[in-house]
């Protein structure tokens, strides 16, 4: 039985709306996208803390790492896709390598747009952010890490993407303890002894699905939600070389530079084992609902689940 | 420092500066030269800033939009204490921190430029810092009139306008030249003055090179509500006759007889503006 909670952004909302009441510094940069970011209530709240920008992503960057710089805690909320893309030299300059404080928060990331194509897909934001230094990346499961996560980062010091998608999501935890420990940990949600899942975000829940229908066919798989993509939990990556055959990791990216290119640089370095890396194709997404656009690259739990008994066999 | 005296400086940190650049051959040297007068008049001057109050909340902002002058940041930081100016004779070597855009781990340098079209949206963030802590300082930024070929330039215009910061100084080093030629040719930005006004600014257009002039319309007072646009005609490469207004001086090093040509020039220039 699955229990669906709550949408990522509403939860950043609530806690960012919590968090901004006892800092005045916290402030949130919207460019035309408090609505599809979920923080009208916050901007109801606490006018004097939101700051619009207009439709002007790399200035919403730029103007973030200035407020930053002048003392404010900011949050620059924005559609992944354009976060990452239109304002990337922004977010390298005047962010990671001028070490402002900035927390960006990629917003309907991933394939959340479905439909309206690859001009909003962000499909190959961790290929980038992750290369870039001094800039942490998460990604969250489920609503009890959302809210550890953006506990932690209205405190933190550190720049940081982050990237939610639009949908309610399934419940992975029970509570925010256990959901999010700390920079560069890794959850392993599910035990088993014959094979790894390795995802983050909205895959975690596809991890699982894979790991019950090979529970179906006699396969005990282990399931590790990354949370932290950057920095990556290398020493349960290690773990995971020396105890398992063969690993998957699921993505909602480009298979080319995300989850499972980070784990395949940890495995090439240490590792005997095999890996498959699951993930969009190197071509602009079909269009169609998020589930069928899923199913149809195979990112889904019985497609990994056969090829997970290949790797096996 | 009186208007004589900032002159003066403006002498002394152009030879300095032409000196770093012969002795580690490289640097923006007409880009240098052009914004000198510039930078005296804001550190020595304008700038409620200095090496001791350079951590202070209320110290007034400095942002070199256009990074590539860094050759004559570096000698006025040092001038003004805020590293020992033997430091630079380690000026773009292995490991120096003085390399050729502004770094913010040197003391004095805010936040990192060098690609352009940065800092004009990161003045308008640390100026509207200003605005919602109550705090009074102000912030100017140097940009090029090149630059003003970003697209982010406008972007960030539009916001300045938009949120009132009449704490915030732009000024443009309006020389006409860049790296390709003549900035009409390369890319029409003008008319400036028209376009920031029509943008919602208040623009003042000033001689460039002339202490005078800068100052004057440095310390003029704001209009309430308008971000201010010093535009600022300079000739790139001031001060070296021979390199005046040619645009292969943007980052062209002296030759041997051009160095001590120019030297011989400044201590003329020191001379006539002593009297």
């Amino acid at each position: 039985m699955i229990n669906m909670g709550e949408k990522a952004g509403t939860v950043m909302c609530r806690v960012l709306t919590d968090e901004a009441k006892q800092n005045a510094d916290l402030v949130v940069l919207t460019s035309d996208s408090r609505g599809s970011g979920s923080l009208v209530p916050f901007a109801t709240a606490l006018p004097k803390q939101i700051v619009e920008v207009g439709i002007a992503e790399q200035d919403l960057v730029t103007i973030s790492a200035g407020l930053a710089h002048s003392g404010k805690r900011t949050f620059a909320v924005s559609p992944a896709s354009f976060l990452t893309m239109r304002s990337i030299e922004q977010v390298k300059v005047d962010v990671t390598y001028s070490n402002a404080n900035v927390k960006l928060i990629g917003i309907s990331g991933g394939n959340s747009y479905s439909v309206l194509g690859s001009t909003h897909h962000s499909l190959q934001d961790l290929a980038i952010t992750r290369a870039l230094p001094n800039l942490e990346v998460y990604m969250p499961s489920d609503q009890y890490q959302t809210a550890a996560l953006f506990k932690y980062l209205a405190h933190s010091d550190v720049p940081a993407y982050v990237r939610i998608g639009k949908k309610q999501l399934p419940d992975i935890y029970t509570n925010e303890a256990e959901a999010f420990v700390k920079p560069g940990k890794a959850n392993v949600i599910r035990q088993g002894k014959d094979i790894a899942l390795i995802a983050a975000g909205e895959t975690v829940q596809t991890a699982l699905d894979t790991a019950d229908e090979l529970a179906k066919v006699g396969v005990s798989a282990t399931v590790v939600d990354l949370v932290s993509v950057k920095p990556l939990d290398t020493t349960l990556i290690d773990q995971l070389c020396s105890d398992y055959p063969a690993l998957i990791t699921i993505e909602e990216h480009s298979v080319i530079n995300g989850i499972g290119t980070a784990v395949a640089e940890r495995v090439a370095a240490n590792g005997n084992t095999k890996l498959k890396i699951v993930g969009f194709p190197d071509e602009p997404a079909i269009a169609g609902t998020q589930a069928e656009v899923f199913k149809y690259y195979g990112i889904d739990g019985a497609d990994v689940a056969k090829q997970a008994v290949n790797m096996l066999s | 420092m009186d208007i004589q005296a900032l002159q003066q400086k403006a002498i002394e940190l152009r030879k300095a500066t032409w000196k770093m650049i012969y002795a580690a051959k490289t640097g923006h040297t007409g880009s240098d030269l052009s914004c000198t007068d510039i930078l005296v008049a804001l550190y020595y001057r304008v700038m409620n800033q200095t090496a001791a109050t350079f951590t202070d909340p209320n110290r007034d902002r400095y942002i070199q939009s256009k990074g590539h002058a860094v050759e004559i940041l570096w000698n006025v930081l040092a001038d003004r204490g805020y590293f020992p100016k033997s430091d630079l004779k380690t000026y773009s070597q292995f490991k120096s921190p003085y390399m050729g855009h502004p770094n913010n781990h040197v003391k004095g340098v805010e936040m990192n430029t060098g690609s352009l079209g940065h800092g004009l949206a990161l003045s308008v963030g640390i100026a509207k810092a200003a605005k919602m802590n109550g705090q009074s300082y102000h912030t100017y930024t140097l940009m090029g009139d090149g630059e003003q070929a970003e697209g982010s330039v406008w972007e960030a215009a539009m916001a300045a306008s938009n949120f009132k910061l009449d704490n915030l100084t732009a000024i443009i080093d309006h020389n006409g030249l860049q790296i390709t030629g003549k900035t009409v040719d390369v890319m029409n930005s003008e008319p400036l003055k028209a376009k920031y006004e029509a943008f919602g600014w208040h623009v003042l257009e000033v001689p460039g090179n002339d202490m005078q002039a800068l100052v004057d319309a440095l310390e003029a007072e704001p209009q309430m509500g308008k971000p201010t646009l010093v535009l600022a005609d300079t000739t790139k490469g001031s001060g070296v006759k021979f390199a005046e207004n040619k645009a292969e001086w943007h980052h062209k090093v002296p030759t041997a007889e051009q160095y001590q040509e120019a030297l011989d020039d400044f201590d003329r220039q020191l001379k006539e503006v002593a009297k």
